[in-house]
């Protein structure tokens, strides 16, 4: 009990200055002459968030499924390529420097191609959003495989443990940790990926909703939307954070 | 006569050791890590190594494991040529190297599990290794939680899991404070004559002579660059030995005896600073 309310107590600070903010903000607006269509009212915001002429559902769906999907597929390719480049020098030496050229493209230049490629709809956008994300989870699994104690290697090595086993038992839960921490980078990336994928081409989600409140001035629906994504956004964050307490407990409280 | 033979006449010889060298390449080109050791253990005998910093006790330890190769001569445990690395053999290490995510006993059942055995089968020994080493309690905490002496002892009752024939230790107790040290000594000891089965053979690398000597049936006293074999040295102090045994004349006359070994200084002479 004495520990929930330190947790709350906690809160407050952040709790205040969250409604300072919000009052002068809506000051200014009021009385301030800021126009409303260059800076909303909160008040506005909020109705437009609630507005059910807009099928907010829909475009949270939309959305959601194209930054779940492309936290996925990034995740899974980053984890079995990071393991592929631990697993074997050769592989190593073949993927890093195509690993390392896809790095330093400006993935988001690469959207219009994807739409080429793969059509409209969810697809290009989970892509996009994978192709961002997934370059941390790659090397820090690699990383994780292999920052292991060398005494540890001569341990497997004395029971003659064959190299799958070396990797279940010992590599592989050791670079949980790492591959965790990449893991809280690619929930953001995989934000940013799939609204672009909607900027570039859409007729649904959150992006677009962006996109079509430009063209209208809409300040306020443009708020209204962004604040959606930052909760979707902030959902996949938390998951991640429930996966490593639940996953690699002993390294909670430490960078690794 | 081959080394070989000279086995098969002496059946209680543990580790063989015949000219035993070991170069390896570096960016600045070879190193000479250990030169013509030749050196023959008893089974059930405890032989600590001591020299200073880098005249190859540690790759010792791993070319009679089969984990480093030597560049000539012979290694041979239990009459088998070591060609590879060599089961039943306990490792301990300076570091505790346990795994920080399981509990203390499935770290002791590490070696079962790496090994391909069913670690079901091996958990009573576990629980009786953990029992002898003071740390039943602990058995379902995970390392972090214990300190430093206590992981070394749950990496001794990992080491001994698999009750092998021949127990491999470099410097295990040199990460601790000095009244912690003494008492894992005693501790060792007292798990070598106790622990169940015959005695094991130890080698035993060490920083430190009072460690080397209150321990060891023998003492070797390795020079360095390249490493090779000075002295070895019999320890002839009664066992059991307890707390008493460090405070002996004998135990004293034998410590100085290495220590002047190590540096070079004359008996008689002001002790010198050792330099790590």
């Amino acid at each position: 009990m004495a520990k929930l309310r330190g947790k709350f107590l906690e809160l407050v600070p952040a709790v205040v200055l969250f409604v300072a903010i919000m009052a002068i903000w809506q000051a200014a607006v009021s009385w301030g002459g800021v126009k409303p269509y260059l800076l909303p009212s909160p008040r506005s915001v909020l109705d437009a968030m609630l507005d059910t002429s807009i099928d907010w559902w829909g475009h949270i769906w939309a959305t959601g499924l194209a930054i779940v999907g492309a936290f996925v597929l990034a995740a899974a390719s980053g984890v079995l390529l990071g393991t592929m480049i631990a697993w074997s020098p050769v592989l190593s030496r073949a993927l890093m420097p195509f690993l390392v050229f896809l790095n330093t493209l400006p993935k988001v230049a690469i959207a219009p191609l994807f739409l080429i490629w793969v059509g409209y709809g969810i697809l290009p956008n989970i892509l996009m959003g994978a192709l961002i994300g997934f370059f941390p989870v790659v090397i820090n699994t690699a990383v994780g495989l292999s920052q292991i104690d060398h005494d540890m290697i001569d341990l497997g090595r004395v029971f003659s443990a064959p190299k799958w086993k070396v990797f279940a038992k010992i590599r592989i839960p050791n670079a949980y940790p790492y591959i965790l921490s990449a893991l809280k980078v690619t929930a953001t990336s995989a934000v940013v990926g799939a609204i672009v994928g909607e900027f570039v081409a859409s007729q649904t989600g959150l992006g677009y909703v962006i996109v079509t409140s430009q063209s209208s001035m809409n300040t306020a629906l443009a708020f209204a939307a962004l604040i959606y994504i930052s909760i979707i956004g902030l959902l996949l964050f938390a998951v991640v954070g429930l996966m490593s307490r639940y996953l690699a407990p002993w390294a909670e409280g430490t960078d690794a | 006569m081959t080394s070989e033979d000279r086995l098969d006449s002496v059946d209680n010889i543990s580790i063989l050791l015949d000219g035993v060298s070991m170069t390896y390449g570096t960016a600045s080109g070879p190193v000479e890590a250990l030169r013509d050791i030749n050196l023959a253990v008893r089974q059930g005998e405890f032989i600590s190594l001591v020299g200073p910093s880098g005249c190859g006790k540690s790759t010792l330890l791993r070319v009679v494991a089969g984990l480093r190769e030597r560049s000539a001569g012979t290694v041979t445990v239990d009459g088998q040529k070591v060609m590879r690395p060599i089961p039943n053999v306990g490792m301990v290490f300076q570091a505790a190297v346990l795994l920080k995510w399981r509990t203390i006993l499935d770290n002791v059942l590490l070696p079962a599990e790496l090994a391909g055995l069913n670690p079901r089968n091996y958990r009573q020994r576990a629980m009786e290794l953990l029992e002898l080493t003071g740390l039943r309690e602990f058995a379902n905490k995970l390392p972090r939680e214990l300190s430093g002496g206590m992981q070394q002892r749950a990496a001794i009752c990992r080491g001994l899991l698999l009750d092998p024939k021949l127990l491999l230790m470099d410097e295990p107790f040199g990460a601790l404070d000095a009244m912690t040290r003494d008492e894992m000594n005693l501790e060792l000891l007292r798990i070598w004559g106790e622990a169940s089965g015959a005695r094991k053979t130890v080698l035993f690398v060490t920083h430190s002579i009072p460690e080397a000597v209150f321990l060891s049936d023998r003492v070797v006293i390795m020079s360095p660059r390249p490493g090779r074999i000075d002295t070895v040295l019999d320890i002839d102090l009664p066992r059991p030995r307890t707390v008493e045994s460090r405070i002996t004349p004998e135990f004293g006359a034998l410590s100085l005896k290495i220590y002047d070994m190590l540096t070079g200084r004359q008996s008689g002479d002001a002790p010198r600073f050792v330099p790590a």
